[in-house]
């Protein structure tokens, strides 16, 4: 029976890979193909869902898959399902089957047909692999893909603006929660010494053992494990993007803003709560967060006069609550307010179009003037004060410029003496003498040998920063990106002595995808004589193919599952030693720097208004 | 003193071009933005209304040099269209030689269809505002325009705020300054813009001075910086100017607007350079062009003049061939079974079609769906009035609506409670489940629900309506309560004459409102008649009919020589053109012998209707036209409860035509939807002094329909909605992407992708130099033909020869031959999705 799941993950992919197949033309196919996809996953999970529950529901836990073993090293995909995956199986599989209905009718004529509905199954791919995951590796997987989905189908309307500034919002945010996740897959390494399973942290003493002498490490997974759930979930204080995705056509929204993809983070909560059950701390951090993300998120829905901005609102509201209860260990009360919230957002937002009709028949009828609201009662400047805040989202999208783009920029900006020939005449020497004193063992002197990691991981960082920060070079952009991964391996080899495999499965990927993007990238300029990384110049809408080649490519060079890099990154990751932080984090930070930064090459030269204007073009401001 | 006055005047015309004039730049901007009303009020009108003072060619010219928007199909569709036979070759040649003389056809022809051109566009708009970002490195639009637009969507919310904007009544800025004043933050981030803003001690030029700096670029910049916003700075405008529609009343200007804006800009520029930065004058190289400078015509836009020609008269031509052809007196019985009279409604003509062919005795009207009759009416229990006339009209009757029935049903999922916290946490785990489960039926089993706008809810069929006033002191709101008798029979009398019922009345006499019912759709309004201010015209077609059946009204008519005969009984109806159903209103009045008639044409009537929705369907994907009509009928009723139908129907989606005249010119030719028709007959009024009033709203009310399908077609990213997936309603009145653009005014793409962009055709039945006299009458009517923003034939009812006004004067146009084929209209509609020719009918 359990080998069923299998089959409830690669159905997804193998529609995936046939709708992609399929010429755009044809949209009846390409509908009939998703909806029998989706229907037959649908089915499939009722008659599972429908058996298990006869067998007394029992947690299931698959044989492992080895996708890369090595001595000291393996790479699992792990499958596990138990009551939580059941009511996520159900829910993703109920909201899917009906918005895949929905659209197939919606978007009708719509340009995008095609790729709506790719996006639409490589997602529910995704979170099937997400919920049924049984380790935090095969979890990441479906986390990535997800990610990436988010950004396709906010950025639905690619020849607009504010849809592709906002995706690329959204996505950096994500990376936020990315970083938190590869941190407590590292730390969790170190804890256990093993790829750790879901099953396994149900064993209270083997937790309680674990957890009793690396209290510290304990602390900082379960951290690491909160701030990806929050950032998924749009939690503080991340929430101020749950309204910037609302993009995409109103079914897309409805179920990955409404219900689906916003409520991952509950999912990883849920999925990892025996973990930091007994981490009291912890579990009044959440509780704390949850609370103040439900009065901050309520008071900003009060002040909505946007429909869907109000919903979104409203949800993450009612996802701080989920996050208590969760916490308060109300695991079947947040389960079922999941489930009732998810409906309830996906229904509000397909309907929302409505709300125009019905609250203008219902203003003509019920009308009160000057109605006074609870907060009248408030002293006045209080309330204008609250008002205010609310409306200005209690400055949350300004805080996260703050803390991500503006420390960015300036960072970038302060290496804007840094030309390419400058750079090319520090870094390729400085690489080869690396390269060659790692090779010939010459011993460096303790004290350097300690410090030499880091050091390369900071060059390396400081390549990506350069590439974040580059506004004219896009070559340059992407070269720097690529020498960041080759920095990062050259740092990690002088921590310990690997083998030239687990470098060759990283780099394979690297230098495949790098040469690809380099080979897009060429092409591109052959045909188009202007493109530089300062403004939007929507080059897809000429060059569709290019853009998807070059798309693949950098999510290659970004390490998402569909190159070794992908293993590699998390085998470069189990080389750094618990004790050094530094290292860790100038790695993750070029991690997330260098997704961003690559999503941002690919948004600025095929994304946005196309600059030839010799075709209907967009306002800036829509 | 006079001389001195003079001597000013002429100093300060030469100043104009560099001083600055508040009042008149507001004036101007106000002009040149968006004047669409909120979404409850959507009326169709031109989009380059300022423009309209232009002849159409220089004018969409002018628009797309200065705005940058798209006028026409590309190039590339015209030369295809071209190369597939959608233009004539023939044609294409006879106005190439009109307008370049013949020896230079060849080479117009080689350019038309060969040459080259560069078709970018470079606008003008947004030159100089360009500079923060070239020069100054900084992009205001980007960091202000989303918190801009989040305080005014909150101030003009209508309903979707729980929280409202918590001071208002002083008008926008005044509420601002409160707030600023009594709160612990502020929407700004600097000292010296919330100083000047509380200290009043602003105006827009001294705003403007330390932004800009150059007084002569002061206009410019304003028009840049609206222009970044067109939604909202029109919404704004229009809310301005018209603060009735918006119910919960706002008071805002676009003068607050723009100071608030400004301060925004110095504050972010303050906040970026600290107090002392040099305004933006001084840091240009050289001054943009100015945006109001003449515009040079160019070779390109003669070609696509020329192309636009082409394409229209290539249709037209077809028409006015077939008008010739078509047989003058097919089916006039002496004798007629019933006569109904319908809105002149492009949506109306098929429905029309086949009721004269299902009865060839009955004989068919069109007029202007509010009947002639002007009022605003109060629904029981409605807390505001709803206008049921032309738009520009301004009622001075109220009719109430009593002893309603009909229960408002309401939907728990829309309410308020699902938004706050602890009712949130109780209502998304009890009702959370019951919306699963609505969602499941609505995608299953669409069906009528009360999130659908149904046209037959407007009006509750059981009620009574205070139509006949009781005394002229009877006053509510200085709005008399029902006509007076005489003020009746002036209505009936209009009426009757203008559509040239004035003998030959059949004992039952249909009148046909329309309306339409879609659910979520935004745009319900602009479904409904725009006759009726974008409402049903129920209210109206029973008011007239009351009113026609009142026997003292009889009276005063048979006074003034128009006998209805006493069996005679006028009946008002609906007609859902969505759900292609039709109501009928008041049957209990009916005298015994006319009821039997009534049920007798009720049969016809759903004949009629089964087989107009089966014409309709030809356009719909989703439903094969092959399928009986029947079957198809209900397809089409269940699509207009489909919560994920972006198309419940195709509106005016085909409209090219208008049509004034006797019905004869038309009734056997097949026009597939495509013309508004006017009943009228030249012979009861040689003078003209009806067609006045048929003509004058043709310019505003069709011409405006026609022109905003026209320009949301050419340019739906600019001048339309663009598509209306991804749209988010804003405080109830607009709609834009996402959450943080701009408003987008216009028409989606759903409704227009199947619109051929030609302009209005205008075809009237009356000799040349009475159409010339009368459209001369009013010079903004007169506009309307001269510069060409409709096209006007006059038909010579004599001679049958057609006459096309060009440069205020009428001359001879021959139609070309043309291959006009025979066919049955229930057998063509299977043949294409497409727009279909010009048919004759067997």
């Amino acid at each position: 029976m359990s080998s069923l799941l299998h089959l409830f993950v690669l159905l997804p992919l193998v529609g995936f890979i046939i709708s992609l197949l399929i010429p755009k033309k044809q949209e009846s196919l390409i509908s009939w193909i998703v909806f029998g996809v989706v229907g037959l996953h649908f089915i499939g999970s009722l008659i599972f869902f429908t058996i298990w529950l006869l067998n007394g529901h029992p947690t299931l836990n698959l044989p492992d898959i080895a996708l890369y073993r090595t001595d000291n090293y393996v790479f699992l995909v792990d499958f596990y399902f138990d009551k939580i995956s059941a009511v996520y199986l159900f829910v993703g599989g109920f909201l899917t089957f009906l918005v895949t209905i929905y659209s197939r009718r919606y978007l009708h004529r719509e340009e995008g047909y095609k790729r709506f509905f790719n996006a639409m199954l490589l997602f529910y791919f995704g979170y099937n692999i997400t919920i049924f995951a049984g380790n935090f590796e095969t979890l990441f997987i479906g986390w990535e893909i997800l990610g990436i989905c988010s950004f396709l189908l906010i950025a639905f309307y690619r020849d607009r603006y504010l849809p592709v500034k906002n995706a690329y919002k959204v996505f950096s945010v994500y990376r936020i929660g990315d970083v938190g996740l590869i941190l407590a897959m590292w730390a969790s390494h170190h804890l256990w010494h093993e790829n750790i399973t879901f099953s396994k942290l149900n064993d209270q003493s083997l937790v309680h053992e674990h957890l009793s002498s690396h209290s510290m490490i304990g602390v900082f997974i379960s951290f690491a494990i909160l701030i990806a759930a929050a950032a998924k979930s749009a939690q503080l204080p991340f929430s101020s993007w749950l309204p910037r995705a609302m993009e995409g056509p109103t079914p897309s929204s409805a179920i990955f803003y409404g219900s689906l993809s916003v409520h991952v983070g509950v999912f990883l909560l849920l999925r990892t709560f025996p973990f930091w059950e007994n981490q009291i701390s912890v579990r009044i951090l959440i509780v704390v967060l949850g609370l103040l993300t439900s009065a901050v998120a309520t008071l900003t829905a009060r002040v909505q006069s946007t429909i869907k901005s109000q919903i979104a609102y409203s949800s993450v509201a009612q996802i701080g609550l989920i996050f208590v209860e969760v916490s308060i260990g109300f695991e079947k009360l947040a389960l079922f307010h999941f489930a009732g919230n998810a409906f309830l957002r996906t229904y509000q937002l397909l309907v929302s179009p409505s709300s125009v009709s019905y609250l203008i028949r219902e203003q003509f009828y019920n009308f009160i003037p000057r109605k006074q609201t609870i907060e009248n009662s408030f002293p006045r400047k209080i309330r204008n004060t609250f008002y205010m805040l609310s409306v200005k989202e209690w400055n949350l999208d300004s805080f996260m410029n703050r803390i991500l783009w503006t420390p960015l920029n300036e960072a970038g900006k302060m290496l804007d003496f840094l030309t390419t020939k400058r750079l090319l005449i520090f870094f390729i020497p400085a690489y080869i003498i690396g390269v060659v004193v790692l090779d010939a063992h010459i011993t460096l002197p303790y004290e350097l040998h300690e410090y030499v990691p880091t050091i390369f991981a900071l060059v390396g960082l400081i390549s990506v920063l350069k590439a974040f920060s580059e506004r004219k070079n896009v070559l340059m952009s992407w070269m720097m990106i690529i020498m960041n991964h080759f920095w990062l391996v050259l740092a990690i080899s002088f921590n310990e002595n690997f083998t030239h495999n687990q470098v060759y499965l990283y780099l394979s990927g690297v230098v495949f995808a790098g040469t690809v993007g380099y080979l897009c990238i060429r092409r591109l300029k052959l045909l188009e004589d202007a493109y530089d990384l300062n403004q939007f110049y929507g080059h897809a809408y000429e060059h569709p193919k290019i853009a998807f080649v070059f798309l693949l490519s950098c999510l290659g060079l970004t390490g998402f599952p569909i190159t070794p890099t992908f293993i590699g990154e998390d085998v470069i990751f189990t080389h750094i030693h618990e004790d050094q932080a530094g290292l860790a984090f100038f790695t993750s930070l070029s991690f997330i720097i260098s997704g961003i930064a690559l999503i941002r090459i690919f948004s600025r030269v095929f994304l946005g208004p196309h600059i030839k204007t010799n075709h209907e073009t967009a306002y800036r401001s829509s | 003193m006079k001389i001195h006055d003079s001597v000013l005047e002429v100093q300060e015309t030469e100043q104009k071009s560099f001083s600055f004039n508040e009042h008149d730049v507001l004036h101007e901007l106000k002009h040149f933005l968006p004047a669409q009303a909120p979404l409850k009020d959507f009326i169709h009108h031109n989009t380059l209304h300022a423009f309209q003072n232009l002849k159409f060619e220089k004018a969409t010219h002018n628009a797309s040099e200065i705005f940058g928007y798209k006028v026409s199909l590309p190039l590339n569709e015209f030369r295809s269209l071209y190369d597939n036979g959608k233009i004539r070759k023939d044609i294409l040649e006879k106005i190439i030689t009109e307008r370049k003389g013949e020896a230079n056809v060849v080479e117009w022809l080689e350019r038309l269809t060969t040459k080259p051109y560069n078709t970018m566009g470079n606008p003008r708009i947004g030159l100089l505002r360009l500079n923060w970002k070239k020069v100054y490195h900084v992009d205001l639009d980007l960091s202000i325009q989303p918190i801009l637009f989040r305080i005014l969507c909150s101030y003009l919310d209508q309903g979707i705020s729980m929280w409202n904007f918590p001071v208002q009544d002083k008008g926008f800025l005044s509420s601002i300054k409160e707030l600023e004043r009594n709160s612990f933050t502020s929407f700004f981030k600097t000292e010296r813009v919330k100083n000047l803003l509380l200290h009043g001690d602003y105006d827009i030029s001294s705003l403007l001075k330390i932004i800009v700096g150059d007084e002569s670029l002061y206009k410019q910049y304003l028009f840049d910086q609206q222009f970044a916003h067109q939604g909202w700075a029109g919404m704004v405008a229009t809310v301005e100017d018209q603060p009735q529609t918006l119910l919960d009343t706002k008071k805002i200007s676009l003068k607050d607007l723009i100071i608030f804006e400004l301060l925004l800009e110095i504050d972010l520029l303050d906040d970026k350079f600290g107090k002392i930065w040099a305004p933006l004058a001084t840091r240009i190289e050289s001054k943009p062009v100015d945006i109001f400078a003449e515009v040079a015509e160019t070779e390109l836009s003669e070609v696509m003049a020329i192309w636009q020609n082409a394409y229209e008269w290539t249709y037209y031509n077809q028409v006015l061939a077939g008008i010739k052809i078509a047989p003058a007196n097919k089916n006039t019985y002496t004798i007629k079974s019933f006569q109904a009279a319908f809105c002149i409604d492009d949506r109306e003509c098929s429905i029309r079609r086949y009721l004269e062919k299902l009865d060839t005795a009955c004989e068919t009207f069109g007029t202007p769906g509010f009947f002639g009759v002007e009022f605003y009416f109060k629904p029981e229990h409605g807390k505001f009035y709803t206008k049921l006339c032309p738009a520009p009209v301004t009622p001075k009757y109220l009719i109430k609506e009593l002893g309603t029935k009909a229960k408002k049903e309401t939907d728990v999922l829309f309410t308020k409670h699902t938004h706050s916290l602890v009712r949130g946490w109780f209502v998304s785990q009890t009702i959370g489940f019951w919306s699963a489960f609505k969602l499941m039926i609505s995608i299953f089993r669409p069906k009528e629900s009360p999130t659908m706008v149904s046209s037959f809810e407007h009006m509750d069929p059981v009620s009574t309506l205070t139509i006949e006033n009781k005394s002229i002191t009877d006053i509510e709101n200085s709005l008399q309560i029902g006509f007076t008798i005489e003020e009746m029979a002036n209505r009936v009398e209009g009426q009757l004459r203008s559509i040239a019922l004035i003998k030959d009345f059949t004992p039952l006499i249909y009148l046909i409102g329309h309306g339409a019912s879609s659910v979520n759709n935004t745009y319900y309004a602009g479904y409904d008649c725009g006759a009726c201010s974008g409402r049903p015209g129920s209210v109206n077609s029973r008011v007239m009919s009351f009113m026609a059946n009142h026997t003292k009204v009889r009276e005063v008519l048979a006074a003034r020589g128009l006998v209805v005969p006493e069996e005679t009984q006028f009946l008002g109806g609906l007609h859902d053109t969505t759900r292609d159903e039709i109501a009928f209103y008041d049957e209990k009045n009916l005298s015994a012998k006319n009821l039997e008639i009534h049920k007798k044409n009720q049969a016809i009537f759903a004949k009629a209707l089964d087989l107009n929705s089966k014409e309709r369907s030809r356009r719909f994907e989703s439903i094969s036209t092959k399928q009986t009509p029947e079957k198809i009928h209900s397809k089409i009723k269940t699509r207009s409860v489909s919560l994920f139908e972006p198309r419940p129907e195709y509106n005016h989606a085909t409209n090219t035509l208008c049509i004034i005249g006797r019905r004869a010119l038309t009734k056997s030719l097949f026009l597939d939807r495509r013309a508004f028709m006017n009943s009228y007959d030249y012979s009861t009024d040689l003078d003209g002094k009806l067609l006045f009033g048929i003509m004058k709203p043709i310019g505003p009310v069709c011409g405006g329909i026609n022109l905003e399908y026209f320009f949301s077609r050419v340019d739906n990213q600019k001048l339309g909605a663009g598509t209306k997936l991804p749209h988010n309603v804003m405080g109830l009145f607009g709609v834009a992407n996402g959450t943080d653009g701009d408003l987008r005014p216009g028409l989606p793409s759903q409704m227009i992708e199947i619109h051929d962009p030609l302009r209005l055709l205008v075809i009237v039945e009356h000799f040349p130099e009475v159409v010339l006299q009368t459209i001369q009458k009013l010079p903004e009517m007169y506009e309307w033909f001269v510069n060409e923003w409709v096209h006007l034939v006059a038909m010579n009812p004599e001679t049958k020869e057609f006459y096309l006004i060009k440069d205020g004067a009428f001359s001879l146009y021959q139609p070309l031959a043309e291959n006009i084929d025979k066919v049955t209209d229930t057998e063509v509609i299977e043949t294409s999705q497409e727009n279909l020719p010009v048919y004759t009918l067997n």
